[in-house]
């Protein structure tokens, strides 16, 4: 058996995605300009502009520490919990600032929803982790509504043929891999436009990264994804579109690089992209 | 291989660890054994010097000059009301002022100043709060030297230790959880309410426990407080004049017939075993809401 090179299994990676950067007429949910996020003195990233397209997958890759989880942190104004933290210039979703004044970052974190690095479920049944999200945004819902939400949301989240008969079990009761689609399954429930997901599958074994990635792919027509990752061959896996953020002498994180994911990994511009995709630096 | 000396001293390190590996298990369970023993040795005392005095007198009687006849009723339901009021008025402000700290003003400049000096409090001899206590409450607030003073001199006693624990278990939760539910939408509000606080309560409870162990065995506030050891009526009302268990100890103690020390040996096991009671209401509350916690 011939040895693979490590571009020829990118290549085959590569899904169907889309083979060029598309005309800019397709609609952009969320766009950021001039994004610039500062931790006490320590600037973590600066001059962040790219948009992100429509449902699609757009992936956000690079190495330790160049700000990828502060971008998408920023996204749905999660570091407003982080103490010090300051963010700089403008993120639009849907063409309204959402760090305007007048907007209500509940509200924004109820429309562009968040999956972590590490699965966590909260400490209650199966059923009412899902049930959640529309417990606090005020859904009024009669049981069988309720009932029919959380199903659906399992069913999206690939997780319902596994739990349909334990409903009522602990959250705590499911595989790390399980945990991690419940935590996905509970953001889809509040019907959310936009999914940030942050290295979702870092803490996972190879099976429950493949079943994520998949379900990943089968809700996309749906929603915006946009996925942290680490791992590159996931990001060719998954994603239409990938920015390549890095580093610069400060250590502020830079974006060098944005486009379809075939482009970038089959013919990157910068020639940090190409090193970095190809394991010699990261 | 060629360096006989390091091979040489690397044994003896070996060999000395093992010997620490062995030894130190042996020095931590002397230690154990000597804070069991001094326990064990106290219990016992006080058992056998008065054991033989426990009687329903001691609990149903009034104090009296009769060793024979005395009881500490009135000390005994003193120290209920008191203790009992004080821990309804301390939890609530306690876990409130936590829930702020933690989860409302975290990391801001006011937060670790209050923090660092609700510390400090903790460690203010309690004789200060009595003296708070007089001066404040009963006089210059006009509460007189009664039951609710004695509670709200206890609570204010009791406040910073609890507090202190509540932060503590506010601050074990992790930020995952937080996130997790901020990232769905929820406001503070909701977060503290379905996310943190099912899961802290148990552990803000054992510092409930701790403040009521703490409140229940102070004499020295309650004696500036209050000032009488020598009650010969149930307290009635909030405003009325009390006593509680530990002063009518020191009353007994202080007496120069033998009897009346055997009675205080026989009243510290009557303290005890209130402080049980008392304790295991909080614990059978902090198990019921672990387990409502972890089905909800």
């Amino acid at each position: 058996m011939m040895i693979k090179s490590y571009t020829q299994l990118l290549s085959e990676y590569l899904g169907p995605g889309k083979d060029k950067m598309s005309d800019s007429s397709e609609p952009e949910v969320v766009k950021v300009e001039n994004l610039k996020v500062v931790y006490g003195d320590k600037v973590a990233i600066d001059g962040i502009s790219i948009s992100f397209k429509k449902h699609y997958i757009t992936a956000i890759i690079g190495p330790s520490g160049c700000g990828k989880s502060t971008l998408l942190r920023s996204i749905n104004r999660l570091n407003d919990l982080i103490p010090n933290a300051k963010v700089y210039g403008k993120v639009y979703f849907n063409g309204v600032d959402i760090y305007s004044k007048d907007v209500d970052p509940v509200f924004i974190r109820s429309r562009i929803s968040m999956v972590f690095q590490r699965p966590n479920p909260f400490p209650f049944s199966i059923f009412d982790n899902v049930a959640f999200g529309l417990k606090v945004n005020g859904f009024k819902l009669t049981k069988d509504e309720l009932y029919k939400k959380v199903k659906d949301a399992l069913v999206k989240a690939a997780l319902w043929d596994e739990v349909k008969d334990r409903l009522d079990s602990h959250a705590y009761s499911l595989s790390g891999g399980q945990q991690q689609r419940l935590c996905i399954a509970r953001s889809l429930a509040v019907d959310p436009e936009v999914l940030l997901l942050d290295e979702p599958t870092v803490s996972l074994d190879p099976i429950s990264t493949a079943r994520i990635e998949s379900l990943l792919r089968s809700i996309k027509d749906e929603y915006t994804i946009i996925i942290v990752t680490h791992n590159m061959l996931q990001a060719a896996r998954v994603s239409d579109y990938t920015v390549v953020m890095m580093p610069d002498d400060h250590m502020v994180g830079r974006i060098i690089e944005y486009g379809a994911t075939k482009e970038i990994f089959t013919n990157p511009r910068d020639k940090r992209t190409e090193d970095y995709i190809s394991g010699r630096i990261g | 291989m060629g360096y006989p000396i390091l091979t040489e001293i690397r044994r003896s390190r070996v060999r000395l660890k093992k010997v620490l590996d062995r030894l130190l298990p042996v020095i931590l369970s002397i230690a154990v054994f000597l804070a069991v023993a001094i326990l064990a040795s106290l219990l016992l005392t006080v058992i056998i010097s008065g054991g033989h005095r426990l009687s329903w007198n001691l609990i149903t009687n009034y104090p009296s000059a009769n060793p024979n006849e005395a009881g500490m009723r009135s000390a005994i339901l003193g120290s209920i009301y008191t203790v009992g009021l004080s821990t309804l008025i301390c939890i609530p402000i306690s876990m409130a002022t936590a829930i702020y700290l933690v989860e409302y003003s975290r990391g801001g400049k006011l937060s670790s100043i209050l923090s660092y000096n609700i510390s400090n409090l903790a460690g203010v001899p309690s004789i200060i709060f009595g003296v708070v206590g007089l001066g404040f409450l009963a006089y210059w607030l006009g509460m007189g030297r009664t039951i609710i003073t004695g509670a709200f001199t206890l609570a204010i006693l009791t406040l910073p230790l609890v507090t202190v624990t509540s932060v503590e278990a506010l601050k074990a939760i992790p930020d995952d959880l937080r996130h997790g539910a901020y990232a769905l939408g929820a406001t503070t509000f909701q977060v503290v309410r379905y996310v943190v606080l099912p899961r802290a309560l148990p552990m803000m409870l054992t510092g409930g426990i701790l403040g009521i162990s703490r409140a229940l065995g102070e004499a020295a506030p309650i004696l500036v407080v209050s000032g009488l050891i020598f009650i010969r009526e149930d307290p009635t009302s909030l405003f009325s004049k009390f006593t509680v268990i530990p002063l009518q100890l020191y009353n007994w103690i202080s007496r120069p017939q033998q009897a009346f020390i055997e009675l205080s040996s026989a009243g510290i096991i009557i303290l005890l075993l209130v402080l049980l009671i008392l304790n295991g209401i909080v614990i059978g509350l902090r198990y019921f809401l672990i387990k409502r916690a972890g089905q909800l």
